[in-house]
């Protein structure tokens, strides 16, 4: 079958989604009211780590409008099975994952400020609140465990049931052969590099809506989640609730960026407080200082890297050591650096990698997945291109040149054994350098130093690993099913969350069938509606889904040819489909719309070619040929850093990306836009830091400060198309923008700085007060 | 404590209806809207006053109804975000403008958007961009990297585009 690109796909068409989003309309968690509705509120700890001497909810209990105050012991005892089915079963029960002891409330100790100690569940809100506030809790605080590094051999112990902090490791190798390529190597350059602990912040909080009903033993979930999959997989193995009898339903959601993937902590105890209660719907909503304090982070690692370079300036071999907290209480606490080391070489032929990795658990907030899990693979490495140009003598661009993959290296197997094939790593450089106008900015950047002003330029260039197919993860269904009207309904495991999937899978499916988009209803998060697939995350939905989508589509139409075919006497080979239209070619007045044929299907199922069944149902499920399909995309950016103040101003923003076939290039570009704007907020602004004691100081949006719009450029794009190897063509380039967009930065105002011999600054944030005090020290 | 408050009444008239809310004293005007008055187009994404998703007109100006007590709002005009398409129900040419430079994707921040710029737009009619992104500066996007927002904005005062293809 061969993939036709129609009138649809390819287009920057209007979202359907937004009518009802623009006017007030949407449908999140927190606007569905059912009557008879309880709220939680949780006690939380303002302590690290320390033991519970102290618990009383008697008080709180006793409050009108009260219905119950669990702790730990209420309902940690009936928890049946504690694992996501992204990360599969723990350890313990055979499986490969690695994963924190099981807990929804604090079990007699805490673990981290906001771990939670009890759940309130009252009438309103605001009576919850009230009735936390009652709950007498007292903490006798231990010391903290917290870094990166120390942990590793601190003998006090985040999780008491563990016998180290360390949650998983893979040492660096020490090879002599290697030790020895570096001795001798002509140059040697190694560096330490830092992210900042950053939080996803969808705008939208956390939230979920539990209902069991004992007496139908049945459980219907609301929830702001990217997967209503998982978390009624989740719910059933957390309670015992047979999973045919949980529904989980998630209608729009507010965004999630990898924080609404997998079940947390307090969605699990909301879970089994319902389940307890039995009766009532059950809601919990996150506010925004919870989200903050509480809500999983990522970003806390740290890189040591060293490069061997030959005399012409090719990477002869790297050594990278990562390593990371996951915090106390991870959705899984395996060290998200194994999958970055798999990617580390980027689009670079780096013939050697010695890879090592440590991952600990800390006193803080749990990390997960946030926009791009591996990014500091990326993060790193293209700071590194830049530290390591510059110590070598050699312009960046120029060194990113010579070590790029070029297309007649492709496919090109790395050396970690992955095989990269349909990338553009230098294509996209090229087109960046080029609308950069590199030639002409260094003539200005000199202008600017002769009055004073700093105008650094960077660029990052990545090679994503898109569309993650293994695990759960391996595939996407698609059930299409048309009316007898002639319309269609395609039925997606997917979860939108401000991913245009109502629009951009309608442009698939009309494309395909060969019929108008506005026939084509598109529906997805809810487990009864849709069958079962992993949700949407991981750049996948495009590829994954939208293979699925393609395959029912064509499958539907192959259908409908053949019912016309028998209608109208032809042959099948000589129809055609147009606009809902089945006719013969060159013949457009032997034509049978998609109204008849369904009506045909449903109704007369005696018409129909022999030994076709009736109705007109489709059940398809695409799995991409490989475990990756990957992407690629250039940044470049200007920057000008303010001397007196170390402010920096994005002066210009580049991105040159190839996602392939483009479904519809304005998704495309605002998808990049928002991963940029996120990646350039991890840099010079958002900053989730903790104090000696473990007390987390960037709780409100006062003091963790997102990207707002004076601070944001306009964004430039530059596409390369190159075809991928799945079915529609497509890579996914979701997480992209925030990937590449930290170093770009930082490798622009390093650039600046450079230029009064401010040495590079290597730990982020690069805020005003880094800055200044760089420039001083300098 | 809640057993001890006695609610208040207050009369207020939302997006051209007059309505009369009891309530808590204490209970937020987002909280209001969202819950008695059963609008659910006015987000909270904060409730400190930061991110404007819960933004809404009274008497016109652009305010952030997680600031507000209900109780304060005796005999306010209050317009929001399900307010303002046109009579017929057709979008507003800021919604419209929204749609047309994809400056929303999750639309969580887009109620309180489409408020700060109907206000905005009213009182300025040819903007710098400078302008429109101060005055959309205490409205937090997370999704779109405010690009789309910035053109929606340009589209409405007749301007091209900048850098969006
Ligand atoms: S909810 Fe009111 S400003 Fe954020
Ligand atoms: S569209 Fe999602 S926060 Fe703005």
């Amino acid at each position: 079958m061969t993939t036709t690109v129609g009138r649809y796909i390819g287009q920057s068409v209007k979202r359907r989604e937004d009518p009802r989003l623009l006017t007030g309309h949407g449908r999140y968690v927190d606007d569905v009211q059912d009557a008879g509705t309880l709220h939680v509120a949780f006690v939380r700890s303002n302590v690290a780590r320390g033991r519970i001497t102290e618990l009383d909810v008697s008080e709180a209990r006793a409050l009108p409008g009260v219905e119950a105050v669990y702790t730990a012991d209420d309902l940690n005892p009936m928890i049946q099975q504690y694992w996501a089915s992204m990360m599969g079963p723990r350890i313990e029960m055979g499986g490969e994952s690695v994963y924190p002891p099981v807990s929804v409330l604090a079990p007699g100790d805490v673990r981290y400020v906001g771990d939670p100690i009890a759940l309130v569940i009252a009438t309103s809100r605001y009576i919850a609140e009230d009735a936390a506030d009652l709950v007498v809790v007292d903490v006798e605080p231990q010391r903290p465990v917290l870094g990166l590094r120390e942990p590793i051999t601190n003998t006090d112990l985040v999780h008491p049931e563990t016998d180290s902090n360390v949650s998983q490791t893979m040492p660096l190798p020490e090879i002599p052969e290697i030790e020895a390529l570096f001795a001798n190597a002509p140059h040697v350059v190694t560096r330490t590099f830092a992210g900042a602990r950053a939080t996803n912040v969808p705008m939208e909080p956390r939230g979920l809506t539990v209902h069991y009903d004992r007496y139908r033993n049945e459980m219907l979930i609301r929830a702001a989640t990217q997967s209503v999959h998982e978390i009624k997989a989740f719910a059933a193995r957390l309670t015992g609730v047979p999973e045919s009898n949980v529904r989980a339903v998630a209608d729009d959601v507010g965004g999630g960026f990898g924080q609404k993937m997998m079940v947390m902590r307090e969605e699990a105890a909301v879970i089994m407080a319902a389940f307890k209660l039995g009766s009532s719907p059950v809601k919990w909503i996150e506010d925004r200082r919870e989200n903050l304090m509480a809500s999983n982070q990522a970003r806390s690692e740290e890189g040591d890297l060293t490069f061997a370079v030959d005399a012409e300036g090719h990477i002869m071999a790297v050594k990278c050591n990562f390593f990371e907290e996951v915090g106390a209480y991870p959705p899984s606490a395996g060290a998200t650096a194994m999958l970055a080391i798999g990617v580390f070489t980027g689009p670079y032929k780096i013939p050697i990698i010695i890879p090592g990795c440590t991952a600990v658990y800390t006193n803080t907030v749990g990390k997960s997945a946030y926009r791009g899990p591996w990014a500091l693979e990326t993060i790193f490495r293209e700071q590194m291109m830049d530290h390591v140009a510059r110590e070598i003598g050699m312009d960046p661009i120029e060194f990113r040149r010579i070590n790029i993959i070029q297309p007649d290296d492709l496919p090109f197997k790395t050396a970690t054994e992955m095989t990269l094939e349909n990338i553009t790593p230098s294509e996209t450089l090229e087109q960046v350098v080029e609308m950069l106008d590199v030639d002409s900015f260094r003539a200005e950047q000199a202008r600017a130093k002769a009055e004073g002003r700093l105008l650094g330029l960077g660029i990052g260039g990545y090679v994503e690993p898109s569309a993650i197919a293994f695990g759960v993860l391996n595939s996407d269904p698609a059930v299409m099913t048309m009316d007898v009207s002639g319309k269609v309904q395609v039925r997606l495991g997917t979860g939108s969350h401000g991913h245009s999937i109502e629009t951009t899978i309608a442009q698939v499916v009309a494309t395909h069938l060969g019929c108008d988009i506005d026939d084509v209803a598109v529906i997805q998060g809810d487990t009864a509606t849709s069958p079962m697939g992993p949700g949407t995350g991981g750049s996948r939905t495009a590829v994954i889904a939208g293979g699925a989508a393609q395959t029912a589509s064509i499958e539907m139409r192959e259908k409908l040819v053949r019912i016309a075919a028998q209608l109208l006497e032809a042959s099948p080979d000589d129809l055609e489909v147009n606009g809902g239209v089945v006719s013969v070619k060159g013949t457009p007045q032997a034509a049978i719309p998609f109204a008849q044929l369904a009506m045909t299907a449903h109704m007369a199922p005696d018409m129909l070619p022999e030994g076709m069944g009736p109705g007109l149902e489709v059940i398809a499920r695409y799995r991409p040929p490989t475990e990756f399909t990957w992407s690629n995309a250039t940044h470049g950016c200007v920057v000008e850093v303010d001397r007196e103040t170390g402010m920096v101003d994005i002066k210009r923003y580049i991105v040159s990306e190839d996602c392939g076939q483009m479904i519809n290039p304005m998704v495309v570009e605002g998808q990049i836009a928002g991963g940029v704007a996120q990646g350039i907020g991890g840099v010079l602004f958002e900053d989730m830091a903790y104090d000696s004691d473990g007390n987390p100081l960037a709780t409100t949006f006062l003091d963790y400060l997102l990207p707002s719009a004076p601070e944001m450029p306009d964004f430039e794009y530059g596409h390369v198309e190159s075809m991928s190897n799945t079915l529609g063509g497509y890579k996914g380039m979701g997480e992209g923008g925030a990937i590449a967009s930290p170093p770009a930065v930082a490798n622009a105002i390093n650039d600046a700085l450079a230029q009064i011999g401010v040495p590079a600054l290597t730990r982020f944030p690069f805020g005003p007060s880094q800055i200044i005090d760089a420039i001083n020290a300098g | 404590m809640s057993e001890t408050i006695s609610n208040v009444t207050v009369t207020i008239t939302v997006n051209g209806r007059q309505r009369d809310v009891t309530c808590e004293p204490r209970k937020l005007l987002s909280d209001v809207i969202r819950e008695e008055l059963v609008l659910t187009g006015t987000h909270v994404g904060c409730e400190h006053g930061a991110c404007g998703a819960c933004t809404v007109l009274v008497d016109g100006a652009a305010v952030r109804s997680c600031l507000l007590f209900a109780a304060q709002m005796d005999g306010a005009e209050i317009t929001t975000v399900e307010g303002i398409a046109n009579p017929d129900g057709s979008l507003s040419d800021v919604q419209e403008a929204m749609r047309d430079n994809h400056g929303l994707q999750c639309g969580f921040c887009t109620p309180g958007f489409v408020i700060t710029l109907t206000a905005f737009l009213r009182d300025h009619t040819d903007p710098t961009d400078d302008e429109i992104r101060e005055a959309i500066s205490g409205n937090l996007c997370r999704c779109t990297g405010y690009h789309g927002i910035v053109n929606a904005a340009r589209q409405v005062c007749g301007r091209a585009n900048g850098g969006e293809s």
